[in-house]
């Protein structure tokens, strides 16, 4: 369904300062890795991940970062906005153990492929949450993946809590166990993360974000070097046969003029 | 016998008579490779003009039951230094027709962008002056006036050598007469058309939809405007037409080539079909021949014109 539906906001619940959840009772019926389009009239129209879906609620959860998703941080409960979606490839699970790796608001698709994973019958313990942050105010979805029994991993940068260092410190310890490694985050830990499981010849799923206009495949700003993958289609998830063919992987991205744009 | 789906556009032959609209996946030349790769037979970069467009905040598009949408993109491009440069990639990487597109707030512009966009030597260069998303910033666009039209024409041609597609527009009260005009100032063929002004409004917010308010509407809604546009136009010009607006089908790409048009653009269809709609509609024109004893394209351009011909 790509047409936009007006939904109310049912619930707000603030992660930390300056970073909400916002709750929506709809059936979705998305996947993780999939995203919506965000539309506030009169303010504009911005993806954003999906970060928990149980077939009746979904929730998308926002830092301010942009002028638009601080804008989005002014939407009360009760207010009504637009979604467009569910929109893009997902994750797929495979193997029996698996290390879901979370930077930013990367932990949102993470927690919930965690979610579906146990929900599909895959024991807790086989499952691994690696999430890091700046500090560990940031950190999200401790608590959530606590209630469900996953291993968790946290890194910080400023050691405040769990490991001191990068997510793929973490990563290194158990990714002799694991099967398949997941990973949404900001590009240059993507890469860090493909890379390692390169190294060590695991399966990977990653989720490549590029500048997204329409969401469903007709104004080309989000198409990759050289294949012309649309990241709205044919993306966002990629696995690592195809990232191998993404010449622009950790390298550069296009802005909205179409402009590459170095990381 | 074998079918021939192959047509030819001033001269340019293409293996197909699939056209990938500009303004449809086709910024960057690896996206107009991932067209041709999905059975294009020839394909558009998007509108390109002298500097940078990031084009209208987001919504820029709204999907309309029954295979329509409704866009305003606001002509973004990365400017013609960088956009020359994709040209040039995407020549360098297939022997398929590749086709530059246009845009100016000037007549002197359109000059200089024909004369710059050369340089690529893309096989065309269609010139979009009929946009209807940006009047605030470029007035009523160059396609309603006939002596405009022709005399952007006549500053593209003085610019180059390779041969134009001035891209005409449905919103106006008589296109053949912006069709004779451009054809007489040295037009070498005509896009018969862009996008019809449309609108659409959220009830429950009370709000238009996309940011610009107003947009272009395309895909099935307004596939009998396009043909009759073609066919109009048929009457009126002696230089071929590209035949664009509403083709979803093998059987929607027969029909405007028997309205008069040598070749077909394909748009929202990528929205409703998927990216490899290109194959799925090649697939069915040829289906289409071989049950009606056709052998080749040319035997059906400007059929309908011909009484009892069937």
């Amino acid at each position: 369904m790509t047409e936009v539906v007006m939904l109310k906001v049912e619930k707000i619940k603030e992660e930390y300062p300056g970073t909400k959840s916002f709750f929506f009772n709809h059936t979705l019926n998305s996947q993780p890795g999939q995203f919506v389009m965000i539309w506030l009239p009169g303010l504009g129209e911005k993806p954003m991940s999906i970060a928990a879906d149980d077939g009746k609620q979904f929730y998308i959860t926002i830092s301010g970062v942009g002028p638009f998703s601080k804008a989005i941080q002014g939407v009360k409960e009760g207010d009504t906005i637009g979604i467009r979606g569910p929109l893009g490839t997902h994750f797929n699970l495979k193997g029996n153990t698996i290390a879901l790796v979370g930077g930013g608001y990367g932990a949102g698709p993470m927690a919930f492929l965690a979610e579906l994973a146990v929900w599909e019958g895959m024991k807790p313990q086989n499952i691994h949450y690696v999430i890091g942050a700046r500090t560990k105010d940031l950190l999200l979805f401790e608590q959530r993946m606590k209630t469900i029994g996953v291993n968790i991993h946290i890194t910080t940068d400023d050691g405040t809590q769990g490991k001191q260092g990068r997510v793929t410190d973490a990563l290194k310890e158990i990714i002799e166990e694991v099967d398949t490694i997941y990973c949404v985050g900001p590009e240059m830990m993507e890469k860090a993360v493909y890379d390692l499981a390169q190294e060590h010849q695991k399966e990977c799923e990653i989720s490549l974000e590029r500048y997204t206009k329409c969401g469903i495949g007709i104004c080309g700003s989000c198409c990759v070097d050289p294949t012309g993958w649309r990241m709205c289609i044919e993306g966002p998830v990629l696995n690592q046969d195809q990232l191998k063919k993404v010449s622009e992987f950790g390298k550069y991205h296009r802005d909205a003029t179409g402009k590459k744009n170095n990381f | 016998m074998e079918i021939n789906l192959s047509t030819s556009l001033c001269g340019v032959r293409l293996r197909n008579p699939l056209v990938l609209a500009s303004g449809i996946v086709d910024t960057t030349a690896s996206a107009l490779l991932f067209a041709l790769k999905n059975g294009a037979g020839a394909v558009i970069i998007k509108s390109i003009c002298p500097e940078p467009r990031t084009g209208h905040k987001e919504p820029i598009l709204h999907a309309i039951k029954g295979d329509s949408m409704l866009n305003a993109v606001g002509l973004s491009n990365p400017g013609l230094k960088i956009a020359v440069e994709e040209l040039k990639n995407a020549k360098s990487r297939t022997k398929e027709p590749i086709i530059a597109n246009i845009f100016a707030s000037s007549v002197e512009e359109f000059g200089y962008s024909a004369k710059e966009v050369s340089r690529a030597n893309p096989d065309l260069i269609e010139v979009n002056i009929s946009c209807p998303n940006v009047e605030d910033e470029f007035g009523k666009p160059f396609s309603c006036d006939p002596d405009l039209a022709a005399e952007v024409t006549r500053a593209v041609k003085e610019n180059t050598n390779i041969p134009i597609i001035i891209k005409l527009s449905p919103n106006v009260a008589n296109i053949t007469v912006i069709a004779k005009a451009v054809e007489q100032a040295g037009a070498d063929a005509i896009t018969c058309i862009n996008t019809v002004g449309g609108m659409v409004i959220d009830t429950k917010t009370a709000q238009p939809i996309i940011s610009n308010k107003v947009g272009g509407l395309s895909g099935q809604a307004i596939k009998p405007v396009a043909v009759k546009a073609i066919y109009e136009c048929y009457k009126a010009v002696n230089i071929p037409i590209l035949g664009t607006g509403g083709v979803m089908t093998g059987n929607d790409a027969i029909e405007q080539l028997m309205a008069g048009a040598v070749a077909v653009g394909i748009g929202t269809a990528i929205y409703t079909r998927g990216i490899d709609c290109f194959d799925k509609i090649n697939q069915e024109i040829e289906e289409f021949m071989q049950e009606n004893n056709y052998n080749s394209i040319k035997e059906i351009i400007g059929l309908a014109h011909k009484e009892n011909k069937k």
